[in-house]
């Protein structure tokens, strides 16, 4: 049914008339109202908890001024069609090559691969999951599949072993086979729903180790608050959701991590607070080395060199594990995947990619690109160089990547909530 | 019964008639848009709505009103009829509605200016809640952010009340979180305040 079948075929009056019944609440006579009263919002969360306080992403904005023109804006709920995305604006370095991989994918962010090369994507916006498929047909396009709808915030995706893990906002499901299932028809098992409800850096990131336990981040339930003993943390639980363990503390809102392919140490971006400054504190690249030992020092500390106007009194940043890595202020350092591949030039190997979704607690953007970061011997990043971009024109954002996937032909996958697009970036073919 | 249908039918035909005279006499050319704005403003009004629990939609950007399409196509936001309006609507559909509804004129006030105490308190919550950061000074509203003054206020109660309850999910999470810090009196204040300006 679109509008055109149902109202361009009757008079302009019928029509007008039809639709003032119906909003004066005489179902029986309108078109539209037969099942006004059915399909309760599944994607309704429940209430938040309610001992947090000041959960609000504006919290400690000072008054007045240009800073009360700063505010985050969701991007939009419909896709680019595919001959309006920016293409032509992203850049690379010389020899690598970047063509649109898939597009009609709203709100387009985590990414996870099967062996079959199927990408599976998460959204935050749209309540949807989708199968990517991975043959183009003969019109150059892949088939989009939506494996499930209505979902709360459907942020995080991780394959394993022929399932498919999708993190809501407050519960993770695991669809199993999912390759004969990309039509929705599969049920899917519940593994947990022992996590806060809270909207605020609520959504989420997974991703399985190499431990074979399945890693879950929990935000803290604002910009800057005293975070409740369940929050600013990394979990890892067996695969079936039992036996979690917090094995990291002081993580404002981590939105991206993966394992080091040499030390299997856990690597995680981790989203600074606002509206302390224009240009501090910067978005952290961390390391784990020790597992349920750490603090990383939010909200007491911040990019492992100042301590917070309001919870740092009394605190030294010396307390707290020191970031790795710093990634620009308010860059929102999101998605992030160490290069396992054998495509790109040697200079990249075991290299991190690190999509950074772009600022908006900033005059003048900052971010909205690809950056890599390669570490020395010693393991610390001394610099992080830009990789792709062009996401950002004339202070505006015409795309906004949110993950990087190393894909199983070496190429590096690239996603864009804004356009609702997946990128490829390869080398030398 | 059918005596009952007629009647009811008669009463509705009044204000139709009425938004399409509104309509008719908008400064937008466009034949197609106008046919495509009819049925919205059979109910919601040429800009400004007169019926109660119906928003107006006058001043609102097209990118607020297409992410409020979408919502009600996939049911993220339950508000009857509009549910099984968008049930079929394409993308392209949802496109050109909001283009269509965006240039419908802002709302007029319709109720008397607030007094100064409720001004007072409203004021107050306003800037403690920074609502002028997302919806700008006028509270007019942005790009994806909604124009939210002279909205009718039985309407904006509602809005609140749902984000801080969250059975309105919001398309983002920000007023859902803003709003668990807001009172009952604080929402009766806010929607009473913002309606009136």
């Amino acid at each position: 049914m679109t509008p055109t079948d149902k109202i361009s075929s009757k008079p302009l009056l019928t029509r007008s008339l039809a639709a003032a019944l119906t909003c004066l609440g005489l179902g029986a006579v309108g078109p539209y109202a037969a099942h006004a009263q059915e399909t309760p919002a599944s994607a309704a969360p429940p209430a938040p908890v309610k001992a947090v306080e000041r959960g609000d992403a504006l919290y400690g904005r000072p008054e007045g001024g240009a800073a009360s023109k700063l505010a985050p804006v969701a991007g939009p709920p419909l896709a680019t069609p595919i001959a309006k995305l920016p293409l032509d604006k992203l850049k690379v370095p010389d020899g690598f090559k970047i063509e649109v991989y898939a597009s009609g994918i709203a709100n387009a962010r985590e990414m996870t691969q099967a062996p079959d090369g199927t990408l599976f994507v998460g959204t935050r916006t749209v309540g949807k999951v989708y199968a990517v498929l991975p043959q183009a047909g003969p019109d150059g396009k892949r088939e989009i599949k939506t494996i499930a709808s209505g979902l709360h915030r459907p942020n995080g995706v991780a394959f394993h072993d022929g399932a498919l893990y999708v993190a809501e906002l407050s519960k993770i499901w695991r669809y199993d086979d999912i390759a004969n299932h990309l039509d929705g028809s599969e049920e899917p098992t519940l593994v947990t729903d022992d996590l806060p409800k809270d909207e605020a850096h609520g959504w989420k990131f997974i991703a399985i180790g190499p431990d074979n336990k399945l890693y879950v981040p929990i935000g803290a339930p604002g910009n800057i608050v005293m975070p409740p003993d369940t929050h600013a943390q990394i979990r890892r639980m067996d695969l079936d959701g039992k036996n979690p363990e917090v094995i990291a503390r002081g993580v404002r809102n981590t939105v991206g991590f993966d394992w080091n392919p040499k030390t299997k140490q856990l690597w995680f971006t981790d989203n600074g607070r606002d509206w302390v400054s224009e240009d501090i504190p910067n978005d952290e690249l961390n390391v784990l080395t020790e597992p349920g030992k750490q603090h990383f020092g939010y909200p007491y500390c911040h990019q492992g060199t100042f301590t917070d106007p309001e919870y740092g009194w009394g605190h030294s940043c010396a307390e707290f594990t020191a970031p790795t890595g710093l990634l620009g202020p308010h860059t929102a350092s999101l998605g992030m995947r160490f290069y396992t591949g054998t495509q790109f030039p040697e200079a990249y190997r075991d290299a991190i990619f690190i999509a950074q979704h772009g600022s908006w607690n900033r005059t003048t953007k900052l971010g909205g690109a690809v950056v890599v970061a390669k570490p020395g011997a010693d393991g610390k990043v001394a610099a992080v160089e830009p990789f792709l971009t062009g996401f950002l024109q004339d202070n505006k954002y015409v795309g906004r990547p949110v993950d990087v996937l190393v894909a199983k032909d070496g190429s590096l996958l690239v996603s864009d909530d804004y356009n609702g697009a997946i990128y490829r970036v390869s080398y030398g073919q | 019964m059918q005596h009952f249908l007629g009647l009811r039918a008669i009463r509705g035909l009044i204000p139709a008639l009425g938004s399409l005279l509104a309509g008719a006499a908008l400064a937008a050319p466009d034949a197609a848009m106008q046919e495509r704005l009819a049925p919205c403003i059979a109910c919601h009004g040429a800009g400004t709505s007169e019926t109660e629990g119906i928003p107006s939609l006058g001043g609102q950007m097209p990118d607020y009103v297409v992410t409020q399409l979408f919502q009600f196509r996939e049911k993220q936001r339950e508000a009857p009829p509009m549910n099984d309006i968008a049930a079929g609507f394409s993308d392209d559909d949802l496109r050109a509605y909001a283009d269509a509804v965006g240039t419908l004129p802002p709302p007029a006030r319709t109720g008397d200016p607030a007094d100064p105490a409720l001004m007072a308190r409203a004021q107050s919550l306003v800037a403690k809640h920074q609502c002028t950061s997302c919806h700008g000074a006028d509270l007019a509203g942005r790009d994806a952010i909604p124009r939210i003054r002279d909205q009718r206020e039985e309407y904006l109660l509602k809005a609140l009340a749902g984000y801080k309850s969250n059975a309105r999910p919001g398309y983002d999470p920000a007023m859902n979180e803003v709003a668990q810090e807001l009172s009952e009196a604080d929402i009766k204040d806010l929607a009473a305040y913002v309606s009136r300006l």
